[in-house]
């Protein structure tokens, strides 16, 4: 029965493509691409200087704030569904794994690309040569470089079954699959190392974060947010593919939707409500409650009451009333929450005792080299799961985790 | 004969990353200060004297090859401007409505003892040197720009338009001047001696006499002496430090005791996740076992007494059957004895009936 399904959609999903490939979604993308492509060439012929807004008190930009932080952060899915379905023994999420584990993957990999674009120097990124003969192991940096490189191949490993069943390369796909648990543990050690010290990167400028934000909590702050992001991508992304790659759905899948969606809000709620009360903690440890009544102040409201206690609060409902409509307005304004957070921390706050003419603003070719990479792993994304086991069970495979 | 930035860190024992090294950071990183190399050298810059002819800057752009600026040094024009060192020069000179009048601040790296350019460099470019020098080489420098973010004085700058080998541009200290016995650049040409080198220990000691002299004119405090953990390079002042564009909020924690914390939690990290995790495996494997065990269990037991059941029901069902089977018996038998006397009388009757 689910041999069938499975030969049968993917096939309909090749014949899809070929029949209308100018879809306004390939056109749009397409034009994102070769725009993209341009800028690069452009990027890497004359410098950071012809691209970016970039300066010398604003070093660090658009590509760092949102393709690195928010990036890695979004991509937090992977280890957090893999974990609660192989270590926690939420086995029921199992269907859902293999998105995620691609998500992150891909996310990671963007990071990386996205990271080639932004250092000076990006072949001595590449060769990794004074990374490793010179190892800044005082730098919160090099932990953050060294978590992602792994984790990275984590990931890679981790998603390797779904190219090896693809493929056909049953031996291969075995001992991938042999190694699940382990990779999993890795990858949870990894991600809270990174996750944590992405905030921990900022707490060598107390003079330059705002203090609402500046928190020697930062590290925890910044790995139980990570924990939001991956539950609510999976919960918006898994909307989203639904509507995009209904056909490549196989149903244990489809079956295991609804109940996924529910159990992560109730999660994402308690998360969420943790992640409240931490903040709260944080103004209260560094005795902040003054600078609530200034603009940035205002503005750390906004982030914690609109971003962060109501996307628990519809969490909650959502999941009380089982209503599928809460919930992905709840996973979206958490998602924005965390991007919010993010840019907050590394430009929107960062050097905030400077006049605001003086602030960083991203020029136009920042954002498309942004929107471009987001773009190219949408692509990649549906190039893997319209072909490969992603939301369905191989049917060579079925009933063989 | 320079110290490499992680010797200098085992030192300084204020990170504890040593941990993960098991080097001789591990017992340095027991919470001992870092004072300073000893003997080491430095600068004290006395704004009262400086008067804003801009030799330094230009005796700094010759030393250092660097560009010639769009205006000569002589146009002191571009001192209204709030400038700080870029990719072009290593110092600048800014000048500042005071309380007490216009007053002129030299801008150049203050060479922490402590550097945070060097603690948060991930692959080690920046070092500091025993001569007091922070220096920086290129040739390994990734280009990560995390030093502009962490350097609390806004020092370092970098060559946003060089597309293929740009490079972190920063006051050297004229380091290489320095080997050869020579004074830093700008020291040197300073006309009113506003800058004051020495040995950082003396330089204290000339800031404090100047200070007590004349306690009236100068603010009594050293900017740097204690700063972000101490500098190299000082500055003494008539004016409050603020109205010269000094930040006086920074602290004087030394830049890396800010993520020594963070970094301290990294190894238990390492060590514990993965205990507590496979912790959680475990449990949840055993709670699977256990789940299965007791099924198993409770299927047998159901098993077991549905058969009980059934053999009961058989036995009473054969007891009955037995019961029934002898009544039947004994019904037939009295039927039948029933029947034989009905026969018997029945042969009789005829008699009787002819005899009625």
């Amino acid at each position: 029965m689910s041999e069938q399904d499975g030969v049968a959609t993917q096939e309909n999903g090749a014949m899809d493509e070929k029949n209308v490939f100018f879809t306004p979604f390939n056109v749009i993308a397409g034009g994102i691409v070769i725009v993209g492509l341009l800028l690069t060439i452009l990027r890497f012929t004359k410098g950071l200087g012809t691209v970016t807004n970039l300066s010398n008190t604003q070093p660090w930009g658009l590509w760092i704030g949102f393709d690195l932080m928010c990036g890695v952060a979004l991509a937090a899915g992977g280890y957090t569904t893999s974990a609660a379905c192989y270590l926690f023994g939420m086995k029921q999420y199992h269907s859902a794994v293999r998105p995620a584990i691609l998500t992150g993957f891909l996310g990671y990999a963007t990071v990386l690309v996205s990271l080639l674009y932004d250092v000076g120097r990006p072949d001595r990124l590449i060769m990794a040569y004074p990374f490793i003969v010179q190892q800044g192991t005082t730098s919160l940096l090099f932990e953050v470089g060294l978590c992602v490189m792994l984790y990275l191949l984590v990931l890679f490993l981790e998603f390797s079954p779904i190219p090896l069943e693809w493929l056909g390369l049953r031996k291969a796909r075995t001992i991938a699959v042999k190694l699940t648990i382990m990779l999993t543990i890795f990858g949870v050690v990894l991600s809270t190392l990174h996750q944590s010290s992405l905030g921990a990167l900022f707490l060598i400028a107390p003079s330059k974060v705002h203090p609402l934000w500046y928190s020697p909590y930062i590290a925890v702050f910044f790995f139980v947010s990570s924990i939001i992001a991956g539950l609510s991508m999976v919960i918006f992304e898994s909307s989203l593919s639904h509507r995009a790659f209904h056909s490549n759905m196989g149903k244990p899948y489809l079956e295991a939707h609804d109940p996924l969606v529910f159990g992560y809000a109730k999660a994402a709620a308690l998360v969420l409500f943790g992640y409240f009360i931490i903040k709260l903690m944080g103004v209260a440890a560094g005795n902040h409650w003054t600078l609530l009544g200034t603009p940035y102040g205002i503005w750390f409201l906004v982030e914690v009451f609109g971003f962060v206690a109501l996307p628990c609060l519809l969490f909650t409902i959502g999941f009380r009333d089982k209503n599928p409509g809460f919930i992905k307005s709840a996973a979206i304004l958490s998602i924005i929450g965390i991007v919010l957070n993010r840019l907050n921390v590394s430009i929107i706050t960062f050097n905030w005792q400077k006049p605001l003419s003086e602030k960083y603003i991203p020029s136009w070719m920042e954002v498309m080299l942004s929107i471009f990479m987001v773009t190219c792993l949408v692509l990649v994304f549906r190039f893997i799961v319209t072909r490969m086991p992603v939301f369905y069970d191989h049917p060579d495979f079925t009933n063989n985790h | 004969m320079a110290i490499t930035r992680r010797k200098f860190l085992g030192w300084l024992g204020a990170v504890g990353v040593g941990t993960t090294s098991g080097k001789k950071n591990a017992h340095a990183s027991a919470g001992k200060e870092f004072a300073g190399y000893p003997d080491s050298l430095g600068v004290l810059h006395d704004e009262t004297r400086c008067v804003g002819c801009r030799s330094c800057e230009d005796a700094c752009h010759r030393i250092n090859n660097l560009p010639e600026p769009e205006k000569p040094f002589k146009d002191t024009s571009i001192l209204n401007d709030k400038r700080r060192p870029d990719e072009d020069s290593y110092t600048v000179v800014n000048k500042y409505e005071t309380s007490k009048g216009v007053r002129f601040r030299k801008i150049q790296c203050n060479h922490c003892l402590e550097p945070a350019c060097a603690s948060v460099c991930f692959v080690t470019a920046f070092s500091k040197q025993p001569s007091g020098a922070v220096t920086y080489d290129p040739s390994v420098c990734v280009g990560c720009r995390y030093c502009m973010i962490a350097c609390p004085f806004e020092v370092p700058a970098y060559q946003y338009n060089d597309a293929f080998t740009p490079e972190v541009v920063k006051c050297t200290m004229c380091a290489p001047r320095l080997e050869k016995g020579e004074l830093p650049g700008c020291v040197e040409v300073c006309p009113k001696e506003a800058l004051t080198f020495g040995k950082r220990n003396d330089l204290i000691k000339i800031a404090r006499q100047r200070i007590s002299k004349d306690p009236d004119h100068y603010v009594d405090h050293i900017y740097g002496e204690k700063e972000m953990g101490g500098t190299s390079w000082m500055y003494v002042s008539d004016v409050p430090f603020e109205e010269t564009g000094m930040r006086e909020d920074l602290g004087n924690t030394p830049a890396p005791k800010l993520t020594s914390g963070a970094l301290h939690v990294v190894p238990m990290v390492v060590a514990l996740w993965p205990v507590f995790l496979t912790g959680m495996y475990g449990m949840t494997k055993r709670r699977e076992k256990i789940a299965a065990v007791e099924k198993a269990h409770a299927v047998a037991k159901a098993v077991q007494e549905a058969e009980t059941k059934a053999a009961d029901q058989l036995l009473h069902a054969m007891e009955t059957a037995k019961i029934q089977q002898e009544n039947a018996l004994i019904i037939a038998q009295a039927e039948k004895e029933k029947a034989v006397k009905a026969a018997l009388t029945k042969t009789d009757t005829p008699k009787s009936e002819e005899d009625s």
